[in-house]
């Protein structure tokens, strides 16, 4: 037991010092800064500029929590302070469902619908010509994959608050919406961080449905309807390609070294955040 | 109603699902006397004490029938302003549940919710109601700490401050003591007899000898009925009924 326990704990570690190993080529011979911020993409030529994907990753993850969050906080608020207990019922299979679904399946469905509902409505409503493949759709399918994660997580965390802590409040002559803004979600407000971080997590990393319906054109995306790129898809497209191009297969695992270092920074913010929250 | 009732209960029924929890109780509370509700664990005490201010309205598998007057209203019919009745109540739980803020908000959060805004204001009443509780002299320089750093015994004293802090005209406690140390229970009751000049104090225990300590006024329950109700004297020294007899001597436990 003690062997599997140090085999976990050293996995983290494992992966890095692999990953750093395998991208050495392409730290050694480039700055840092250079292969962060140059907007360049060019590895035929030399040209390693990871900007782009960077930022499309942010992009594409930010606007998908923007949207997802306050869906997933006001589902939750709702189902557990205003209804009856047979609405819950009704809702966790249809979470449960859309949480089980493939990722590919996400995308497909984002190809056949998203993409032609932005670029016949939405695109032509905020007057913008656009394909479809874009950021926008890339974060739209990433919402709703990402929804039943957050909303089963915050869901659980309303319901594990004591009652009696919400009849202390009323009791105080608090309306019901006064005892939930300041009790009970600042009482849940560390689970409700620790939720949209799995959330973010899962969204910055997931590939195939974003692959799908991104555009993957490596350009520095200027509004919503432009296209992108992300960086799982920059691997999971080119892995296994073009290898015969010269630091190109450092390159890749450059990009999944700064996935594994962003996922780790976040989980160190989250439990900053918690941390921080969790002392009531 | 009489002048010295606080409460008038009447014809009181709460039926859950598939059983009725209480059976057609009609009862007085005394002002500014402490009124004990009595009775063995399920007898449907706690139900009747969150009937008074409303709470069985989170319970949407109770229905509640017939009346309850405080002050001449019968708060049972009351819509919109349940939440300034719910006001004239402060409640103690059986463990204390202090808010998600640091001392001093567990207070001035009431304090707010009646209306008091003015920073000023809120200081000099926060010390005063924490003063009331008898928790200032162990608090004073730790006002900013999340309350749940205090002792259980500390915690459910600033419930009680919390409760006195929206200036109510009864206290619904529902076994207050249930969850502390000896010493702490033993505050607790003594800031009854004190408050007891000010506000009328409904309490539920199932303990025997803290009703004998500090009641005033007893009814005692038994299974969702009210079996005997009256000064604590009468009900201790000269029962009237069979089961209240065998209850006071420890017959049940």
């Amino acid at each position: 037991m003690l062997v599997s326990l140090l085999l976990v704990a050293a996995l983290p570690f494992l992966l890095f010092t692999g990953l750093y190993l395998k991208s050495f080529l392409l730290i050694h011979d480039y700055h840092l800064s250079d292969l962060l911020f140059s907007k360049e993409w060019k590895p035929a030529s030399g040209k390693f500029g990871f900007y782009p994907f960077i930022i499309g990753s942010i992009w594409v993850t930010l606007l998908a929590m923007v949207i997802s969050a306050p869906i997933c906080m006001l589902t939750a608020i709702y189902v557990t302070q205003y209804t009856k207990k047979t609405m819950l019922r009704i809702l966790h299979p249809a979470i449960d469902i859309l949480a089980g679904i493939p990722s590919v399946v996400y995308g497909l469905w984002g190809i056949l619908v998203i993409v032609p509902f932005i670029s016949k409505y939405l695109g032509p409503l905020f007057g913008v010509k656009t394909m479809g493949y874009s950021i926008l759709a890339a974060a739209l399918v990433l919402s709703i994959m990402i929804i039943p994660f957050i909303l089963n997580i915050i869901i659980e965390i309303f319901k594990s608050i004591p009652i009696e802590l919400k009849e202390a409040s009323l009791s105080l002559g608090a309306t019901q919406w006064e005892t939930i803004k300041h009790v009970l979600f600042k009482k849940a407000l560390p689970g409700i961080i620790a939720a949209h971080g799995f959330g973010l997590a899962r969204a910055f990393g997931e590939t195939m449905a974003v692959m799908m319906v991104v555009g993957n054109v490596v350009k520095l995306p200027h509004g919503v309807f432009d296209p992108g790129y992300t960086l799982p898809a920059l691997i999971a497209n080119n892995y296994g390609e073009m290898m015969s191009i010269p630091r190109y297969d450092a390159a890749l695992m450059f990009a999944a070294l700064i996935l594994l270092v962003v996922s780790f920074f976040f989980n160190l913010i989250m439990h900053f955040f918690i941390a921080r929250y969790n002392k009531y | 109603m009489d002048i010295d009732t606080k409460i008038q209960i009447q014809n009181l029924n709460v039926f859950a699902k598939d059983q009725q929890i209480l059976k057609n109780i009609n009862i007085s509370i005394p002002k500014n006397k402490i009124t004990v509700i009595l009775g063995p664990s399920g007898c449907g005490k706690t139900t009747l004490l969150k009937c008074m201010n409303r709470l069985t309205d989170l319970y949407p598998e109770l229905k509640v029938t017939g009346n309850i007057f405080i002050n001449n209203q019968d708060i049972l019919q009351a819509g919109e302003d349940i939440n300034n009745l719910r006001q004239k109540m402060g409640l103690l739980s059986q463990r204390p549940y202090p808010l998600p803020m640091n001392i001093y908000n567990n207070i001035a959060y009431g304090l707010k919710l009646t209306g008091i805004h003015k920073r000023r204001e809120l200081n000099r009443k926060v010390v005063s109601y924490l003063q009331l509780a008898a928790l200032w002299d162990e608090v004073k320089g730790r006002l900013r700490e999340p309350a749940s750093r205090l002792s259980i015994g500390q915690q459910q004293r600033l419930c009680l401050a919390r409760g006195l802090a929206v200036n109510p005209e009864i206290i619904l406690a529902d076994e207050p003591t249930s969850a502390l140390d000896p010493i702490s229970s033993k505050s607790i009751e003594e800031q009854f007899i004190k408050l007891k000049q000010d506000y009328s104090i409904v309490l539920v225990t199932h303990i025997i000898r803290q009703a004998r300590r500090i009641a005033d006024h007893v009814i005692f329950m038994y299974l969702g009925e009210v079996i005997e109700e009256g000064p604590v004297s009468e009900i201790f020294d000269h029962p009237k009924m069979e089961k209240t007899k065998q209850y006071m001597s420890g017959a049940f436990n």
